[in-house]
């Protein structure tokens, strides 16, 4: 990699217009080691250009307002101690094919074999460049998810991405895959993009624990054939003071069907971003996330910005999360649901809840519904609420101790994002190690 | 068993005094009723004696075998033998029945240093005892009171006093909302724990529940007191003249 590796500021093209100042960004370019050649390169150069015309945001960008952007701007993240061991992996057990990556790059030897039938899958550090199916994606969905709202971190993302999985799914595997994220060094600003290809009829399910980097910026790109179906459960649970935004792109064709759930456990600084274009007919979204948040050891902010376009009929869409905020913490959620146009028979769905386990903490919430269609559902909701003291008593009077009831009342909570996870085997591996942290972290 | 001397209780929010020294004792194997009119404080009494937050004890004492309960944690209350049939039982989305059930009965066997049930001995129990009140596996399956008809629900709350085999039972308008058949079943439930080892304070509006669950004295409560006492013919007069002319009578 070094050998290619060109800073920043000796390749930055020049823009015809007026490029805005770009000091930061150049700071936090030169703070990078840019991937040069290879099959990527063109989609590289287009996401440089876009990001030197976007800039890096400032606490006045609308989709800003909630989260200070100040520490994905910084040129290098702070330090972050890399833990003495890895948590046990949420789905030890489970017949799985799992890659392992190590401050976001591939770690081949830590790997399973590539071999698995259905699915080709391939390293963006290593891949052919001539032949890779993925050049005609890489950046293409981010690109495209750039419009209305600006996303420059994705940008950068696919500016600067080290390494990913390249993965074209042709018929159904026998098992997920699993990515495995681990951390090596104590500084690392890890950099990685997934480019993800369902062909018609095939289906795929990812799996995703652990964390990458002392910072991390990830993109997945996702397309999505005619009757393809993809499962995304990620668990994200970072230790503090992490920092990381993550992006997921998704075109979604015919009778397609995607759905992704997300955990978050902790984090300082944490954004996830979803941007799904339903474009063909009779296809489905749903995305999902629970969210658990303590201020008590460090600060805590963990933002869900979503944006759901129909363009084709009949479709459907739900956006599912539910937020435990505890000691100062602060959760986030921008969700809009935007229906074009002739996106007839439209069914979307969208909520978000926080349940505030004292007064000190808080959630921010602003969902949106823009419709241009005549013939939809569309509805949303969004609450903010504390444990329900009735519920809290009942449960005390058989006898359950007061934390644990709380421990009940919180999953109670986020029951209905951890039922969008459709495997009900990973489903209660999930509520099981819910069921262990919250325990361990039981409120007094 | 249970002994209630004096007890003042005022409602924390609103300074309005509810319960103005009422005095009761259910000696062990009895069944208590209490009847009285709306706003009487009926419910007061149950959630004073369960351990709910909102109430402030101004004077008196509660006491369950000697031992002070208004001092105690309401899961303490629940360990030492205490248990609350709720009026309106409450449905906890996303927690299945016999997950909270069989955590409630570990949890009060732990506070008791009992050993705590394996789960194939819970299971065992668990099945029995809701083949009895005709409680359906599937109602044992789904989250707790969730899509439960009213009948169900009070069944599910006999299930969970069976399950915890408590030495005090209060039970609270059990019989609202039921029907002349899921009445039977509950009363069917109760009468089956009767023993010499265990009391039951039984509110109610109606005399009809106490043809099924037959009282040893029928208390007649108003104005945060207990006005009157009697055998069953109490309740008999109740129905028949209202409570009118009983309030009068005591002044």
């Amino acid at each position: 990699m070094a050998d290619t590796a060109v800073k920043a500021k000796d390749q930055t093209p020049t823009i015809d217009g007026a490029p805005k100042p770009a000091g930061a960004l150049d700071a936090r370019l030169a703070a990078l080691s840019l991937p040069q050649g290879g099959f990527t390169a063109a989609a590289r150069r287009d996401a440089l250009a876009r990001l030197q015309d976007m800039g890096l945001p400032g606490p006045r960008d609308e989709y800003w307002r909630y989260t200070d952007p100040r520490s994905f701007n910084a040129p290098v993240p702070a330090a972050l101690a890399v833990p003495d061991a890895d948590e046990t992996p949420l789905f030890d057990g489970l017949d799985k094919l799992t890659l392992v990556f190590v401050d976001g790059v591939f770690d081949e030897a830590a790997s399973d074999d590539l071999a698995l039938e259905g699915v080709e899958i391939a390293t963006l550090a290593q891949a052919d460049a001539a032949g890779s199916w993925a050049a005609d994606l890489y950046g293409k969905l981010e690109a495209a998810g750039q419009k209305p709202v600006k996303r420059p971190f994705a940008a950068l993302n696919t500016v600067a991405a080290r390494d990913g999985l390249l993965i074209r799914v042709t018929a159904t595997p026998a098992k997920p895959l699993h990515v495995v994220h681990r951390r090596a060094s104590d500084s690392a600003d890890a950099v990685w993009h997934h480019v993800i290809r369902v062909e018609e009829g095939a289906e795929l399910t990812l799996l995703e624990t652990g964390m990458s980097g002392a910072r991390s910026n990830s993109v997945i790109e996702v397309d999505l054939a005619e009757g393809a179906k993809f499962h995304h459960v990620a668990s994200k649970r970072a230790v503090d003071p992490k920092v990381g935004i993550g992006h997921i792109f998704a075109r979604i064709a015919a009778r397609a069907q995607f759905k992704s759930f997300t955990l978050s456990v902790k984090g300082t600084m944490m954004r996830n971003e979803a941007v799904i274009d339903i474009a063909g007919d009779d296809a489905v979204a749903h995305i999902a996330a629970a969210v658990l948040g303590d201020g008590a050891q460090a600060p805590f902010h963990q933002d869900d910005t979503v944006f759901v376009t129909h363009g084709a009929e009949r479709c459907e869409s739900r956006q599912v999360f539910k937020k435990v905020l505890k000691n100062g913490a602060t959760g986030v959620f921008q969700g809009k649901i935007l229906v074009k146009p002739g996106a007839q028979k439209t069914d979307g769905y969208q909520i978000s809840q926080a349940l505030l386990l004292d007064e000190r903490s808080q959630f921010l919430a602003k969902p949106e519904l823009e419709i241009y269609a005549d013939d939809v559902k569309c509805s949303h909701g969004s609450t903010t609420g504390a444990i329900d003291e009735e519920a809290l008593f009942y449960l005390r009077s058989r006898g359950v101790s007061r934390e644990r009831a709380i421990v009940f009342l919180v999953l109670s909570f986020l029951a209905d994002a951890l039922a969008e996870v459709e495997d009900d085997g990973i489903r209660d591996r999930i509520y099981e190690r819910l069921d262990v942290w919250l325990t361990l972290n039981a409120v007094q | 068993m249970l002994k209630i001397e004096n007890l003042h209780v005022k409602l924390e929010e609103e300074d309005k005094q509810i319960l103005k020294g009422l005095s009761l004792e259910v000696p062990a194997g009895q069944v208590h009723a209490i009847m009285g009119p709306n706003g009487s404080g009926k419910s007061t009494l149950s959630y004073v004696l369960s351990g709910r937050d909102g109430y402030e004890v101004t004077e008196g004492s509660a006491t369950l075998d000697g031992e002070s309960l208004l001092d105690m944690e309401p899961e303490e209350r629940a360990a030492a033998g205490l248990f609350l049939a709720f009026q309106y039982p409450v449905e906890i989305p996303g927690v299945g029945n016999m997950t909270f059930l069989r955590t409630a009965v570990n949890a009060q066997r732990k506070a008791r240093g009992e050993e705590e049930l394996s789960s194939g001995d819970f299971l065992k129990l668990v099945r029995t005892k809701a083949a009895e009140l005709q409680i359906s596996p599937d109602m044992l399956k789904r989250p707790v009171n969730v899509g439960f008809s009213g009948g169900e629900k009070k069944r599910n709350e006999i299930l969970q006093m069976a399950m915890l085999a408590p030495r005090m039972c209060i039970m609270d308008e059990t019989d609202s909302g039921l029907d002349v058949d899921a009445m039977r079943l509950v009363s069917d439930g109760v009468n089956a724990l009767r023993s010499p080892e265990r009391s039951f304070l039984v509110i109610t509006h109606y005399q009809r529940l106490l043809n099924h669950i037959q009282p040893d004295v029928v208390h007649i409560m108003a104005n945060g007191r207990i006005v009157k006492s009697g055998g069953p013919e109490l309740a008999l007069q109740v129905e028949q003249q209202g409570y009118g002319d009983l309030l009068a009578e005591v002044g």
